[in-house]
């Protein structure tokens, strides 16, 4: 792998995650550079999620560090700053896509007020400048700007992720967290949508930590990948690298199993 | 009206006044914030009044002279029971006039006759989280207060926007007190959020079922939450009040007839009585009305 000598945007040191006896994450290392997509895969119960929620200080990791590059004070340990200032990171400079819509929307409200959610959050207090840049921001998810008032409980699966999407990058964020972001969505939808991340990825020059058991997600997405099995990283790279040329039997396994149609 | 004997001053016992002072004590130093407090069984269901009813009975002495209005009238089931209530186990003076009470309980509304410096304003309060429709979990909403976390305030009046073409929210529109707490002014309308703002009579707030207490102080800036574009503002009326004619107060609606018959009174009735013996006149209701008086 090329050294990188520009400072990491998230750096994770021996994160560990035990519940009572049982291994959630373990020993998990790595730098996550800006403009970086990193994806985590694993079979069900590897530890996935359990490092994602560690990693966007949602879960406090038994032992390890979790360090973000903010924006004022550099790199700072998540867990150790102010709750005040992690809430405000975790809402302005963060995005965490969830793998349900619904946990990750308010579905009683419209898909405006979602989208505006965050820029109210952070102070801006006119209605139509709000209005305007949630019905942009929807656009640029490809939803038809009409819908901006219908709540999200109207839309399909495809739809709400993709309103999920825009309601966290509306404030910019620099770093976004995905569990499984096509989860639930047909092929077709998926494809759709995978496009659409790249190119928001790109364009924005987003970094990202992508969650998921379906490779080709990671295959598109991610230019980096980490293979977890029981909790422990097995086999890191790029992507390419270990898609094409796995070392471990684990991710040789994990190769082989995709359904080549 | 005879004083009952057998019970303390004022029904609560000294001990309890004095906890509930204190944390009305703590109220004070710290406007808009809500602090939990060992809210007792009152001799009324709850939903009835029974914060108002223990603020009043720990802050209430000989000397006072106590007004509670229900929905802005003397005249109704509540209100009259309450005055009742602490006419009997207090031996209070009681006044249905706004200028000469010196503690006023009062569910829904802000008198129109303005208060003054020495006044004390009771509210009984169903809800004292603003937040609650927006986070159910107690723990979530403590810590969004502490953090000034108040964004999806602004959430709820957007989605009022985008559905109604204006902030419908008409009643318990949230405030910000002393620049810091988002404050719930207990259900009374909008058209009285602008009486709250440095006014300089005390504001106590007791929510008897939640275990809360809140208070303004006086002259402490109440500011109504709003947006630059739409900006807030109180309900009007077409009509004037029926009876004193008066035009700048918060109307009911009345239904007088089984035909559509309505007509537009004064909420406050004793701000209504005093206008009438002043001598105004209001164009009268429907017809009807009359015949049936």
């Amino acid at each position: 792998m090329t050294v990188d000598t520009a400072k990491p945007l998230l750096r994770a040191e021996g994160v560990s995650k035990f519940f009572g006896r049982q291994v959630g994450c373990r020993e998990v290392s790595f730098d996550l550079h800006p403009g970086e997509v990193l994806g985590i895969v694993g079979e069900s119960g590897s530890g996935k999620t359990t490092l994602l929620n560690c990693l966007s200080a949602q879960l406090e990791p038994t032992s390890g560090r979790v360090l973000y590059d903010t924006r004022v004070e550099g790199l700072q340990d998540v867990y150790r700053m102010s709750e005040a200032s992690r809430r405000l990171l975790i809402r302005t400079d963060w995005g965490i896509v969830r793998q349900n819509p619904r946990d990750g929307l308010r579905m009683g409200v419209s898909a405006g007020a979602n989208v505006g959610e965050r820029l109210m959050a952070v102070g801006a207090r006119h209605y139509g400048h709000i209005r305007a840049e949630a019905t942009d921001w929807l656009a640029r998810v490809e939803i038809d700007p009409e819908r901006v008032d219908d709540p999200p409980a109207t839309f399909s699966g495809g739809m709400q992720q993709r309103v999920q999407l825009a309601r966290n990058l509306v404030t910019r964020p620099r770093l976004v967290f995905m569990d499984e972001p096509t989860g639930g969505l047909d092929v077709s939808v998926q494809a759709r949508l995978l496009d659409l991340l790249r190119g928001l990825v790109t364009d924005l020059g987003l970094s990202a930590v992508v969650v998921t058991h379906d490779l080709a997600v990671t295959r598109l997405l991610a230019h980096r990948l980490v293979v977890m099995k029981g909790g422990a990283v097995v086999e890191t790279g790029l992507t390419d690298q270990v898609l094409d040329d796995p070392q471990h039997p684990y991710s040789q396994l994990l190769v082989s199993s995709i359904l080549q149609p | 009206m005879s004083v009952v004997t057998g019970y303390n001053f004022a029904y609560l016992d000294e001990q309890t006044k004095r906890m509930i002072r204190r944390a009305l004590l703590k109220a004070v130093a710290v406007p808009g914030y809500q602090v939990p407090f060992g809210s007792r069984e009152m001799p009324l269901p709850y939903g009835w009044g029974t914060g108002g009813i223990q603020v009043t009975a720990s802050v209430i002495g000989p000397d006072d002279v106590l007004k509670v209005i229900d929905q802005g009238a003397d005249d109704t089931t509540n209100a009259v029971s309450i005055r009742r209530f602490f006419a009997r186990v207090a031996g209070v003076a009681t006044t249905e006039r706004t200028p000469e009470a010196t503690l006023i309980q009062t569910r829904h509304r802000i008198p129109e006759t303005p208060l003054r410096a020495g006044q004390i304003l009771v509210y009984q309060v169903p809800i004292p989280e603003p937040l609650r429709w927006v986070e159910p979990r107690e723990t979530e909403t403590r810590k969004m207060h502490a953090l000034i976390e108040y964004g999806v305030m602004h959430v709820k009046l957007y989605e009022d926007i985008t559905r109604h073409g204006r902030i419908a929210t008409s009643y318990d529109y949230p405030v910000l007190v002393n620049d810091r707490y988002v404050m719930a002014p207990s259900p009374i309308p909008k058209f009285d959020n602008p009486k709250m703002h440095r006014m300089p009579a005390l504001q106590l707030f007791g929510a008897g079922r939640e275990k809360r207490l809140y208070a303004v102080p006086p002259y402490t800036k109440v500011e109504s939450l709003d947006f630059e574009d739409h900006p807030f503002e109180v309900q009007r009326w077409d009509d004037v009040c029926a009876l004193c004619g008066a035009a700048d107060s918060y109307l009911d609606e009345v239904i007088v007839d089984d035909r559509g018959g309505r007509m537009y009174v004064c909420s406050d009735s004793d701000y209504c009585r005093e206008r009438r013996e002043a001598g105004h006149l209001g164009p009268g209701g429907p017809a009807g009305l009359e015949a049936a008086e």
